[in-house]
């Protein structure tokens, strides 16, 4: 019961912040929301097949109770996936900020406020 | 084995094979790059012609990767809804392609073809598959080739417009894999047929959470599909892509109305319990403000390229309204309508491209200019390609159009459908004739005496192809729509993809 409410309840923090900063405006803080999105998805895909402590994923003639290993094949492929695109959309971010001078998502060049620091500085 | 069982494996491989081909001889050798593009693509066509005589006979083949049988392993299932979806992409592929060499718009970037290719795998693949994470898998592959090619020839305003892309779709993939979550905690497997027997089989106390995953499945597959109030991000997309990969993408939305048949009947059919058709009844008005919202921007829109990104929602839109239907004769009506809707939205990306080149500063601003080269013979194309998209005779949509108006007839609200089809259309047909009126008919009247200068016209080549085939789907309509049927029959029973996946257990 309490890991089962341990994981349930920080899934559902990462999945709150990272809903929240990626509905902000700049790229950064969008990238980084997705990031934690992700990665509370990833620990729900982990958690898909039950939380079992200290047993193996394979079969082994001592034991007669496993875990679940395709819960950790598929978080395996769902990390390599939001890794790899993680990277892209920080590049893609960064070249759209260099390029149009702007770090907001919407892509018009709103004009900087006191706020906006170097971010603000565009060609 | 002989080389008819490896045909579904054979279209995910041979775009595979290619695209590290075209990579390397594409700075050297760009013809034989382009030679693999061409080659891959029609062998692609051949096996999904070969699969389409193969289905047609109602046999359901299924492939086991690995040799792992179902549900343990991945099966890819070639039945006649994925024949249809295959030649269909295979058809537009070549279209593209042909599209971009010809304007030269491939040697705009060095990684023009391998991305085709790698869209193209991603394509066949979540057409083939019949685990719900390899749809997943797949679709990531698609998207990934995607934001590649929607940046291709970059500039600020490609980036703009990836940047909101991107993110839009990595949202859609994290909701996605929540509820392939969800599903694997209830039910244990992956593998659709399997799924579908197992949530019939759920107890009670688990149907909420059936209904919750059903009713994310269906959001992520209605982002990819541009439903309202998910469109937001594809008119911005398609209008900045080139016109060419825009041509491709327009199969990318009937990619999420692909995976909604599929998997709607299949996992959340008639057995489910209280998941049973869960997202049905958000479908139809979802469905019916979509196309509103489609035809009202081809009625607004600036730029040819923009109306052509607005008449996909549009068509996205009337295309769902049928399949909301969820029975036999608005499912075929749809998938005829989608073939249709594909092609001729692709066609109208391509108008805009030959009006672009040809108006040089006005590019496809629906605003008159000076007289340009082949103003009359692409006048004819234009009002061809938008004849095709709206829906008037004798072009397919026609057809496409009228077997959704008979069919809804026996769903309940069909008024609804029948008068936001007709008034839609009727938007379409005079944002259409505005914005060729000031194109091509008030150019005449600003005439300079200037001699215009010559294009070659070999660019016109795969936009009349695209038309002919259009015509071709208006000739053949009888064996289309039965096939169509035959292919909808087949999806609305999934006792039958249970019996060819999982043998004698999916009784």
């Amino acid at each position: 019961m309490t890991y089962e409410f341990l994981v349930a309840s920080a899934i559902g923090v990462l999945v709150a912040g990272g809903i929240y900063l990626a509905l902000r405006a700049r790229t950064f803080q969008v990238v980084l929301g997705l990031t934690l999105f992700s990665y509370a998805v990833n620990l729900f895909l982990f958690a898909s097949g039950r939380l079992v402590l200290n047993r193996p994923p394979i079969w082994d003639k001592a034991v007669t109770e496993y875990t679940d290993p395709l819960p950790q094949a598929l978080v395996l492929t769902a990390i390599v996936i939001t890794f790899g695109m993680t990277a892209f959309v920080v590049i893609l971010a960064l070249r759209s900020f260099l390029e149009t001078g702007s770090d907001h998502v919407d892509g018009d060049n709103v004009p900087c406020d006191g706020d906006d620091g170097e971010a603000g500085r565009g060609e | 084995m002989t080389l008819a069982d490896h045909l579904p494996l054979l279209s995910i491989a041979i775009p595979a094979v290619a695209a590290p081909f075209t990579l390397l001889l594409m700075r050297r050798h760009p013809g034989w790059a382009i030679g693999i593009a061409f080659v891959s693509c029609a062998a692609m066509l051949g096996c999904a012609l070969a699969m389409l005589a193969q289905a047609g006979d109602g046999i359901i083949q299924v492939y086991a990767l690995g040799g792992w049988p179902a549900p343990f392993g991945i099966v890819l299932v070639a039945d006649r809804l994925s024949a249809i979806m295959l030649t269909l992409a295979a058809t537009l592929a070549l279209i593209a392609l042909l599209h971009a060499v010809v304007t030269g718009a491939d040697r705009k970037g060095w990684h023009f073809h391998p991305l085709f290719q790698f869209q193209l795998m991603g394509l066949n693949g979540a057409f083939l598959t019949g685990d719900l994470f390899n749809l997943f898998v797949f679709f990531e592959v698609l998207l990934i080739a995607s934001y590649g090619l929607l940046l291709h020839g970059q500039g600020p305003a490609r980036l703009k417009a990836g940047v909101q892309y991107v993110v839009v779709n990595l949202v859609g993939s994290s909701l996605f894999l929540i509820a392939l979550g969800l599903l694997y905690a209830l039910t244990g497997t992956l593998n659709m047929a399997d799924m579908g027997l197992r949530v019939a089989a759920l107890a009670a106390e688990d149907q909420g959470l059936v209904r919750i995953a059903a009713l994310l499945l269906a959001s992520v597959f209605a982002i990819k599909a541009a439903v309202v109030p998910l469109h937001l991000w594809l008119p911005r997309t398609y209008d900045v892509a080139t016109p060419a990969v825009a041509a491709l993408f327009a199969i990318m939305t009937k990619v999420g109305v692909y995976s909604l048949i599929r998997v709607v009947p299949q996992v959340f059919g008639e057995g489910a319990g209280a998941a049973a058709w869960a997202p049905a009844p958000y479908l139809l008005p979802a469905a019916l403000v979509t196309a509103a919202v489609g035809f009202a921007g081809v009625f607004v829109a600036r730029t040819l390229s923009e109306q052509a990104a607005y008449a996909i929602i549009g068509s996205t839109g009337t295309l769902l309204i049928a399949v909301a239907g969820w029975q036999e004769a608005t499912l075929s009506a749809a998938l005829y309508y989608l073939v249709h809707s594909t092609i001729a939205g692709a066609a109208l990306f391509l108008v805009s491209d030959i009006v672009a080149r040809r108006r040089a500063g006005f590019t496809d601003n629906c605003s008159p200019g000076p007289d340009f080269a082949d103003r009359q013979g692409l006048g004819l194309i234009f009002m061809a390609a938008a004849i095709a998209v709206t829906g008037l005779p004798p072009l397919s949509g026609f057809i496409g159009k009228l077997l959704i108006l008979t069919s809804v007839t026996e769903i309940a609200n069909w008024g609804w459908s029948w008068g936001v089809i007709l008034v839609t259309t009727l938007i379409g047909v005079i944002g259409f004739a505005r914005a060729g009126s000031a194109i091509f008919w008030k150019a005449a009247e600003t005439e300079s005496k200037t001699a215009t200068a010559t294009f070659a016209r070999t660019d016109m080549a795969p936009v009349i192809i695209a038309l002919a085939l259009l015509a071709a789907l208006s000739a053949g309509a009888g064996w289309a729509t039965a096939y169509a049927e035959a292919a909808a029959a087949q999806v609305l029973d999934p006792a039958i993809a249970a019996r060819a996946v999982l043998g004698e257990n999916g009784q």
